[in-house]
């Protein structure tokens, strides 16, 4: 389990991160959403010790990253897969790991194995590398020591499609098995097909967070009839607020209400569902706008 | 976190993850291993290390083919490989430091060892282990040169270095890498810090050598304040009692302190 807890960090005038405080469970993928800047890459950076808080703290299971006797038996870390020696050959960085929290040998090949770095590949040096094999190469340092807590920033950045795809189950698998999952993610569609719950940040403050099922939920239904006016009229006569959204209607109620209004009223529908999908996007989007860099324009 | 929280739908036989796990300490011996092995395992850190021998070789072949008959002693041989060292070993201490950032390889060192204390004290100590094995290398690579070198002039060997002498010379060099390893904790980029120490080693002692030709005052305080000026004393020999205080005092200044600045900048940087 990760805790952070009122977590502040300022550079002189400026807060990066502000005042933010989250938990991620065991069991559970946890997806750290925002726009570029707003602050994921330097909370995961004062989770694993690499940045002083001004303020607040983070553990990890209760302890700090500090207190941990051998912190890659117990935490897999990966910041930035690009920020490795360019000369050295991508089984001595994993050996490196390896030999580091007195590892078996052994599973240096098995790691690079699992994440599908061949021998070839796995003795060119890493200046060589594509930002994928780097990514593979970051995942396998982070798994090596078989950890129960994974934190990983943009780890599908410079993945292919099967890439994304073998990801994903692999964090999906460790997940299901107990371990505790935190990744961050500027990308929407990443992060919402794998992570069970959401903390979404924009310019240093958390701006929404909960499972992913709470958070589509508000994010309301999409309705659609053929008769357009006569839905529009049943939903105004029941007090329900909406909007018009492409051939239809977007509203906060919930689905089942929404559909009683319609039968009540003698509408066939044609589309009835939550807004998912989009309905997650325009949610991040609203969210962000007052701190994204373009502004509600987007 | 010791504990796992298990889901009754798992299937054991399907773990990754262990079960729950005591977790000794990293010890320091395992550190120094890693950070010996970190200085060896990139091309240009294996050149670096082999162009140890191989300058020191070179030097010695030197010696052989152009010194005269009455010079070819070991004093000679080792004064000749005494040059590259001292401009070899420091670089090696500068990049076992300077890498973790300028290459960004301290994001994981740092992680794996989120003491920074931990990770310093290794690289010194695998720093020392180095600089102490090339000179023995360089010193036994010296030797047979002697030997050959005296076999194929026809002359007596002559075995003109004392193990005190010796030992000096290892000194002088270990203090050269720690030179290097200073100005590595403090600039924390590899290029800015090998400048750093060609300013240190050769740009110093110039002017320091001008000012006190010209000006009376600083003659009699530059062995204060000169740490080469106090460092080369220990290639000519025997110390003096006062020799010895004028090196601790420029160690001092020159090494010791800006080291112990360094450190604490290393301790409480930000890793990016």
């Amino acid at each position: 389990m990760i805790k952070v807890e009122s977590l502040t960090r300022k550079y002189g005038g400026f807060t990066a991160v502000d005042d933010i405080t989250f938990t991620a469970h065991p069991g559970r993928v946890t997806g750290f959403l925002g726009p570029n800047g707003a602050g994921k890459s330097t909370t995961m950076r004062v989770m694993v010790g690499l940045t002083p808080p001004t303020a607040g703290s983070a553990t990890i299971g209760g302890r700090r990253f500090a207190d941990l006797p051998n912190t890659g038996l117990e935490v897999g870390v990966l910041l930035d897969a690009s920020a490795q020696h360019a000369g050295r050959t991508g089984r001595e960085i994993l050996t490196l790991a390896q030999r580091m929290m007195g590892l078996p040998r052994s599973r240096v090949d098995e790691m690079l194995e699992r994440v599908s770095l061949t021998p070839a590949e796995a003795g060119r040096r890493v200046r060589n590398y594509s930002l994928g094999m780097r990514q593979r190469l970051g995942i396998a340092t982070a798994l090596i020591g078989e950890p129960e807590v994974l934190i990983l920033d943009e780890p599908a950045n410079g993945l292919d499609p099967a890439g994304i795809r073998w990801m994903r189950d692999l964090l999906r698998d460790y997940a299901d098995q107990g371990g505790t999952v935190l990744l961050s993610s500027h990308l929407l569609h990443e992060i919402e097909v794998i992570a069970d719950d959401l903390v979404v940040i924009g310019n240093g403050r958390i701006v929404a967070q909960g499972s992913k099922a709470e958070l589509l939920q508000t994010a309301g239904t999409y309705v659609r009839a053929t008769g357009q006016a006569d839905l529009a009229g049943a939903l105004t006569g029941s007090g329900i607020e909406f909007t018009r959204s492409g051939d239809g209607f977007r509203t906060d109620a919930d689905p089942e209400h929404v559909g009683k209004v319609a039968q009540a009223a003698g509408v066939p529908l044609v589309e009835l569902r939550t807004a998912d999908g989009a309905g997650l996007e325009d949610m991040f989007l609203e969210l962000t706008a007052d701190t994204s860099r373009e502004g509600a324009a987007a | 976190m010791t504990t796992l929280t298990t889901h009754p739908d798992v299937d054991e036989t399907q773990r990754v993850l262990p079960r729950p796990k005591r977790i000794d300490g990293i010890p320091m011996g395992r550190i120094v291993g890693v950070e010996l092995r970190k200085m060896f395992d990139t091309r240009s850190g294996f050149w670096l290390m082999a162009s140890i021998a191989i300058a020191a070789t070179l030097a010695t072949g030197a010696v052989i083919l152009f010194a005269s008959d009455s010079s070819i002693t070991y004093d000679s041989f080792g004064a000749a490989i005494g040059v590259p060292m001292t401009v070899l070993l420091p670089v090696v201490a500068i990049l076992s430091v300077t890498s973790e950032w300028s290459q960004r390889s301290g994001l994981t060192t740092f992680t794996l060892v989120p003491h920074r204390g931990r990770i310093v004290t290794a690289k010194l100590a695998a720093t020392l282990v180095v600089g102490v094995t090339s000179m023995l290398v360089a010193l036994g690579i010296g030797a047979v040169g002697n030997v050959l070198g005296s076999t194929i002039k026809g002359v007596d060997t002559v075995w003109d270095i004392s193990l005190n002498q010796v030992l000096s010379i290892i000194l002088a060099n270990v203090l050269g890498m720690l030179v290097g390893f200073m100005l590595g904790v403090l600039i924390r980029n590899s290029a800015g810090a090998v400048v750093g120490y060609f300013v240190f080693a050769f740009v110093l002692p110039t002017l320091s050598a001008l000012l006190a030709g010209s000006q009376a005052w600083f003659r009699d305080l530059q062995p204060w304040v000169d740490f080469n000026f106090a460092q080369t004393r220990l290639y000519d020999g025997a110390l003096t009692a006062a020799e010895w205080a004028h090196l601790g005092v420029t160690s001092a200044i020159w090494v010791l302190v800006p080291l112990l600045v360094g450190v604490r900048l290393v301790l409480r940087s930000e890793v990016k």
